[in-house]
């Protein structure tokens, strides 16, 4: 394998340092799926393999009996399974959709109008990315409690509609990849605000609204207890398989089975957006 | 109201009408509640009684008389000056090295590296790794290379709990600022590096200070706030590894400090004092950060 083909090619750059970064680089990426591999292999050991000194990555007996006790498990509590699924598959499709249509309409405007206020408003969505969302839980659960939000899906659903990094990329993006003229010329054309929102801003922002799709999924998907549901059969599938898991060392399999199943959705959804997160990405950049 | 200004407000009335509905749900659980965690800060509030105003007596209790606040934050500035700056340079620095490669072979190991990120809830396996039986990988491994004689208690033991919390935490920051990195790369001008190597400069080292780093500045300000509202967090991971408490309190966090006071002894006022001496820090470092890289490349 010629190392030309893998690297770019520009004259200030010595081979050798190449090489030792390249071999660093895999060490790193070496470093940060061992964990994962780890999972994966706990999950199709038998319960004998998962204590042997020393330890072994892979199993040496491959099974998939640690997926079948899980459904087993899973089908045998008195909320069924299904229904977990389907609470988490609610909560996170309303609240990707949710998000997405909201947050796009919002920026549209941030990006390619002017009205009083705009300026003040987008400062304070800016400013607000830097406070993590864990230090205002308690108040946020009073803000629930007053709206009635409390033990209901919604308590998680309408929050993650108005998080600011979607709202935030979303209109950097609009920003650089829609030119001014073709909004003014449908604007000359008669075409009113939602036609123009419609018809022009959505079609070419594509990449802006797979990167939220991937962000929300990725925590939507993961959502476990979070202090604001209390029946049992409004739980989300993240909670319930950290349950079946959590009981004890006999469960360690399962328990590796569980995080597999969760991996799945986020991981595809990774592969699927990759390069339109990219190109988002690089209108992240902050001026001031 | 002026005819005039009547007209106006119609005029911006569908621009209101479009950010609205985001705007509402964005101020409602994300301005409300900071503004309700700082009014709460000076009054004392049970959830059952309504607040009754108390000044600063929070603030005096907090900085004066409360030994647990003044370790849970000095353990909370140690855990966000490792995994901040920590989580940043590790992010820039890798970024910095997949851009040398080609794309099909950059797309690959970018998988790699967000993997953990991408993986919230598979955190637990550090649990594995860290076992304080000799089942354990990490015990395990040093175990039979000889560096230990004896299974290290990773999770308990004083002495190994920051470093360990370190490298588990560090292993998920490669996130959104990373992609931000990598895409930020890709931005930077190639003819400036072209003209660069005719002005003599000779190295990679030389490149990435002079020329990409400064065409990066908006990119690094973003995955700034990004590692800053990441480090301050710190608190679920550790309690998913370590329990809360912790042994001795090690690793007890601003952010176990509030969840004791607001959900379990629903002292809310106290807890609210807490919260707003976390935004006041965010805040801070977000604005030290600002003028730091204002400096870089000038």
């Amino acid at each position: 394998m010629k190392l030309k083909s893998l690297v770019n090619q520009r004259k200030n750059r010595s081979l050798s340092g190449t090489i030792a970064l390249m071999v660093f680089i895999l060490a790193v990426a070496a470093f940060m799926v061992f964990p994962l591999i780890l999972i994966l292999g706990n999950a199709f050991k038998p319960l004998s393999e998962l204590w042997l000194f020393p330890p072994r990555l892979l199993p040496i007996r491959a099974t998939t009996d640690n997926f079948t006790d899980l459904f087993s498990l899973a089908f045998g509590s008195t909320v069924p399974l299904t229904r977990y699924l389907s609470n988490t598959i609610v909560i996170t499709v309303a609240g990707t959709a949710g998000h997405i249509f909201l947050s796009s309409m919002c920026a549209f405007q941030f990006a390619k109008r002017k009205f009083p206020g705009s300026k003040v408003l987008f400062t304070i969505i800016v400013l607000s990315l830097m406070f993590n969302a864990t230090v205002t839980s308690i108040p946020n659960y009073l803000v629930m409690a007053k709206l009635g939000l409390i033990d209901t899906l919604w308590a998680i659903i309408i929050p993650t509609m108005g998080t600011p990094l979607g709202l935030y990329l979303m209109k950097n993006f609009m920003e650089t990849s829609i030119p001014d003229a073709i909004i003014e010329a449908a604007t000359v054309d008669g075409a009113n605000e939602w036609v123009i929102y419609k018809r022009i801003v959505m079609p070419n922002t594509k990449p802006a609204w797979m990167t939220l799709i991937l962000l929300q999924v990725q925590t939507l998907w993961a959502t476990g207890n979070n202090g604001f549901i209390f029946s049992e059969e409004k739980k989300t599938l993240a909670y319930a398989l950290s349950q079946i898991g959590a009981a004890g060392l006999e469960r360690a399999g399962i328990a590796a089975a569980v995080s597999v199943i969760m991996l799945i959705v986020p991981f595809s959804i990774f592969i699927f957006t990759q390069s339109n997160v990219m190109q988002t990405m690089s209108t992240s950049g902050m001026k001031d | 109201m002026s005819k005039l200004k009547k007209k106006s407000i119609f005029k911006y009335a569908t621009n209101y009408a479009f950010v609205l509905p985001y705007l509402t749900i964005f101020f409602l659980f994300t301005v409300l509640p900071v503004l309700i965690s700082i009014f709460l800060s000076f009054t004392y509030y049970n959830v059952i009684e309504t607040p009754v105003f108390n000044g600063l007596a929070n603030y005096q209790r907090l900085f004066f008389s409360d030994d647990l606040f003044t370790k849970a934050l000095s353990n909370t500035m140690v855990l966000a000056l490792i995994i901040g700056p920590g989580g940043y340079v590790l992010s820039f620095g890798f970024a910095w090295i997949l851009n040398e490669f080609k794309p099909k072979i950059r797309t690959f190991l970018t998988f790699f590296l967000y993997a953990p990120s991408l993986s919230g809830g598979a955190f637990a396996i550090w649990a594995i790794i860290y076992s304080g039986d000799r089942y354990g990988w990490l015990n395990s491994i040093l175990l039979s290379l000889n560096i230990i004689s004896e299974p290290i208690q990773w999770l308990t033991d004083t002495n190994y709990m920051l470093p360990c919390a370190a490298v588990s935490i560090l292993w998920m920051s490669l996130g959104t600022s990373f992609l931000s990195f990598i895409a930020g790369f890709q931005t930077v001008d190639g003819s400036l590096y072209e003209a660069a190597s005719v002005d003599g400069i000779t190295n990679r080292w030389q490149e990435l200070w002079y020329i990409t780093i400064p065409s990066m500045l908006p990119q690094m300000m973003f995955g700034a706030v990004m590692s800053i509202t990441a480090s301050f967090g710190v608190g679920p991971q550790i309690t998913a590894l370590f329990g809360n408490p912790s042994t001795n309190y090690e690793l007890y966090t601003v952010v176990h400090q509030l969840e004791d006071y607001g959900s379990t002894r629903f002292e809310m006022g106290y807890a609210s004092a807490i919260a707003t001496v976390l935004f006041v820090i965010m805040f801070v470092s977000n604005e030290v950060v600002k003028k730091l890289l204002a400096k870089v490349g000038h």
